[in-house]
């Protein structure tokens, strides 16, 4: 479980972040969505500690990750797994050693061991025959589904997915999504996803936060969303006059 | 912030990341991996230009010695031995070094940067690896390492390319080897090198300041990587004249 606390972010003398307050809940997808420019990307760089807040607490299962020492940071990222908007994949790496990379770097096993838990791992996001390609040789959705491989190899407590169906076909998303889902329920993961996706907002949205100009605005889950009596969330998310007429529908 | 401020204040970041560079590696068995892979990269990758450039400057140093400088006054081997001065106390390590300081200087920045602005750096520092050292430790140490080498092959490129122009009756190979050989130390050579690892040190540490605090885009990149050309060349010469200066 992770727990936000009064958190506040500022760049020189702009408020981004201006007093978030979340639980994100372990076994789950928990969803951030705002507008683009609403402090969503900062608050994960906080979480994860990409940004340094200017106060309030980030707590991993108790643990104030703001207070921390270099040290005990760097033990506790090794509980986490990220996948970026765009995949971050190495370059230089084959897909096979962009998986094995965190196992080389923090576990004890040797080889061989090494290679069957990465093959496992590619075996688990449906992507067996890809180990020899290279980032540049595979599709984004498969470039995408490594990521997730290479996030959950060192087997995670806390996943933080960035955008993950930035520039991905609505078909390839919700395999995204599900996959993320289901790795989610399976590793009993802290999952904490930022987006703005409504596929993924109705599909995996478990526990969702709405947030507007650096404040919490709305919190909910995905059977709630549909028929939240806030403006802001409504308006956001029924955005297009198709969602709009789908929603007279619906409610 | 004032001109004066801001070279300054880029000088104290550039620190503040050598500090975190040289701190003790996480798993020394993956920095290996990653010096071996520099070594080639940097080091061997360069051969072919060093051996290429440094074959005509050797030819042409040569032609202009004996058009300019011989003559019935000076003996016959002056040639031969100005080529070689010439070659050992300054091309070979510092010209070459500011040829390597666009090559190699400009690859640093551009991988580092593209890596950062494609969210690579973020990922490694998000595993808890220490990216500022995994990355750069290994450029550094294996341009430091490889540039003895491409001195050397330098230096022999160079001679070669002077008994190019003696073969072609310019001045007789004999009088160019009398020349080469005479009044012969080997703390030039020691000097040559000795310079080349401070070079190299800046080749790799400068372009690699700049390529991996690039913010921005694919711009950013170019610029980065234009800048750290500019910065590393003005360094090596800066430092060549204090260098020259304390192993003469």
């Amino acid at each position: 479980m992770i727990e936000i606390k009064q958190l506040y972010k500022s760049f020189e003398d702009k408020d981004v972040l201006r007093g978030i307050n979340a639980t994100f809940e372990a076994g789950q997808t928990n969803l951030i969505i705002g507008q683009s420019g609403s402090g969503k990307t900062v608050l994960m760089k906080c979480i994860v500690g990409l940004f340094e807040p200017t106060s309030g607490q980030i707590l991993y299962d108790g643990r104030d990750f703001v207070s921390m020492g270099k040290k005990e940071k760097a033990l506790l990222r090794r509980e986490m797994g990220m996948i970026f908007q765009s995949a971050a994949l190495f370059d230089s790496m084959s897909v096979l050693e962009n998986v094995m990379f965190p196992l080389d770097m923090f576990s004890s096993m040797n080889l061989r061991e090494r290679k069957q838990r990465a093959l496992q791992c590619l075996d688990r996001v449906n992507l067996s025959d890809a180990g020899r390609k290279y980032p540049n040789e595979i599709s984004g959705g498969m470039q995408k589904r490594v990521a997730i491989a290479r996030a959950i190899a060192l087997n995670p407590k806390y996943l933080f997915c960035d955008e993950p169906n930035s520039g991905l076909d609505p078909k390839t998303s919700l395999v995204i999504d599900a996959l993320i889902h289901d790795i989610t329920m399976e590793y009993k993961m802290t999952t904490i996803i930022n987006t703005h996706d409504m596929n993924s907002v109705m599909g995996i949205g478990d526990s969702i936060i709405f947030i507007k100009e650096g404040l919490q605005e709305w919190t909910g889950d995905k059977t709630q969303v549909a028929t939240s009596s806030n403006q802001a969330l409504t308006d956001f998310i029924f955005a297009s006059d198709l969602l709009k007429k789908a929603r007279q529908a619906f409610v | 912030m004032t001109a004066i401020l801001k070279p300054i204040a880029t000088f104290g970041r550039y620190l503040q990341l050598m500090a975190k560079v040289f701190s003790r590696p996480e798993r020394v068995r993956m920095y290996l991996k990653q010096y071996i892979r520099e070594m080639q990269q940097l080091g061997l990758d360069s051969i072919v230009i060093v051996l290429m450039i440094s074959f005509f400057i050797g030819a042409v140093i040569c032609i202009q010695m004996k058009v300019n400088i011989q003559s019935p006054w000076m003996p016959r081997f002056t040639t031969g031995y100005t080529t070689r001065e010439i070659l050992l106390l300054e091309f070979s390590s510092s010209i070459m070094c500011l040829i390597l300081a666009g090559k190699v200087g400009s690859n640093i920045a551009s991988e580092l940067g593209t890596m950062r602005v494609t969210q690579q750096i973020d990922a490694l520092e998000i595993m808890g690896v220490n990216s500022a050292s995994f990355l750069i430790l290994p450029k550094i140490m294996g341009l430091v390492t490889m540039i003895p080498v491409l001195v050397t092959f330098s230096i022999a490129a160079g001679f070669g390319g002077a008994y190019a122009i003696s073969f072609a009756g310019i001045l007789t190979p004999e009088d160019l080897t009398y020349g080469l050989q005479h009044s012969f130390k080997v703390w030039f050579v020691w000097s040559s090198y000795i310079k080349s690892f401070v070079f190299a040190f800046i080749i790799a540490s400068v372009s690699a300041f700049y390529g991996y605090t690039v913010e921005g885009g694919s711009v950013e990149v170019g610029k980065a990587s234009t800048d750290s050309v500019v910065h590393c060349s003005m360094l090596i010469l800066f430092a060549d004249i204090f260098l020259t200066q304390i192993l003469s």
